[in-house]
């Protein structure tokens, strides 16, 4: 698609934006409490990166869409903790815990669900007003 | 023919500016998450009384200049945020919804009025 011509395309991406975040939401918090032997391995949150797509649009239409273009990988220091009995501990007896904060992610699940569903309503609410207008005269 | 044109014309318009409206919001609750996006909106009244050449000074040349002269290109102009936030994101949730189904109800008014514009036109037509 190089270009954006209607709240479809407008929506519709932003909804797919949105569920890459949701994905990421999801990976996060199944990853969430998960042990390695070291602080390399141990399960780090991603997060994606959103950007404003067909910006130079916006400045004559107004009409702006919005693409996740990466998903990175936050720089949060696993949780270090002393267990020596258990099978994946390092010569130390330590064992690192996934860098999840399980607040935050469930926070973020609850924005992106709410912003989701603001898209679905604008396409819905669009779609209506787009039939009322074909039967127009009739 | 130019007379029925003429009869339809002002709703016409209102319903293609309300369009191009809501989709700029559509664009706003899009990037509701987007780091820096600016928020925008039409100034539906300007860009009506653009259309009809009416305003404080009355046109009556295509030479004229309107005196409600738009600020940015074609009314879209950038939304005042109530608060800032951290991000630089100025799209305001509430603020959207709010502006969106006013705006769909104004739609859909005016496809009412163009209903009922045609219909007595028709009524006309067939002399019933």
């Amino acid at each position: 698609m190089s270009n954006i011509k209607n709240v479809f395309d407008i929506s519709g991406r932003a909804m797919a934006a949105q569920l890459v975040r949701l994905n990421t939401v999801a990976s996060n918090l199944a990853n969430a409490g998960n042990i390695a032997g070291s602080k390399e391995e141990a399960y780090k949150s991603i997060k994606p990166v959103f950007e404003t797509k067909f910006a130079e649009h916006a400045k004559t239409s107004g009409l702006a869409t919005v693409d996740a273009v990466e998903v990175k990988q936050v720089s949060a220091e696993p949780e270090k903790s002393f267990m020596p009995e258990h099978p994946q501990a390092d010569s130390d007896g330590y064992v690192y815990k996934a860098a999840v904060n399980v607040d935050q992610e469930m926070v973020e699940m609850m924005e992106a669900g709410r912003q989701y569903q603001n898209n679905i309503e604008v396409i819905s609410t669009i779609r209506a007003l787009m039939m009322r207008t074909l039967s127009l005269g009739k | 023919m130019s007379g029925i044109k003429q009869y339809l014309d002002i709703h016409s318009q209102a319903l293609s500016l309300r369009n191009k409206k809501n989709e700029i919001i559509a664009s706003n609750i899009a990037n509701a998450a987007t780091p820096n996006y600016k928020a925008r909106d039409l100034d539906f009244n300007m860009e009506m009384s653009r259309h009809l050449k009416t305003g404080k000074l009355t046109i009556t040349d295509d030479k004229h200049i309107p005196l409600m002269r738009p600020v940015s290109h074609k009314g879209v102009s950038f939304r005042e945020p109530l608060q800032q936030s951290l991000d630089g994101n100025t799209v305001e949730l509430a603020v959207e919804q709010m502006e969106f189904s006013e705006n769909s109800i104004r739609y859909s008014t005016t496809l009412s009025f163009l209903n009922s514009k045609i219909s007595g036109l028709m009524s006309a037509i067939r002399g019933e």
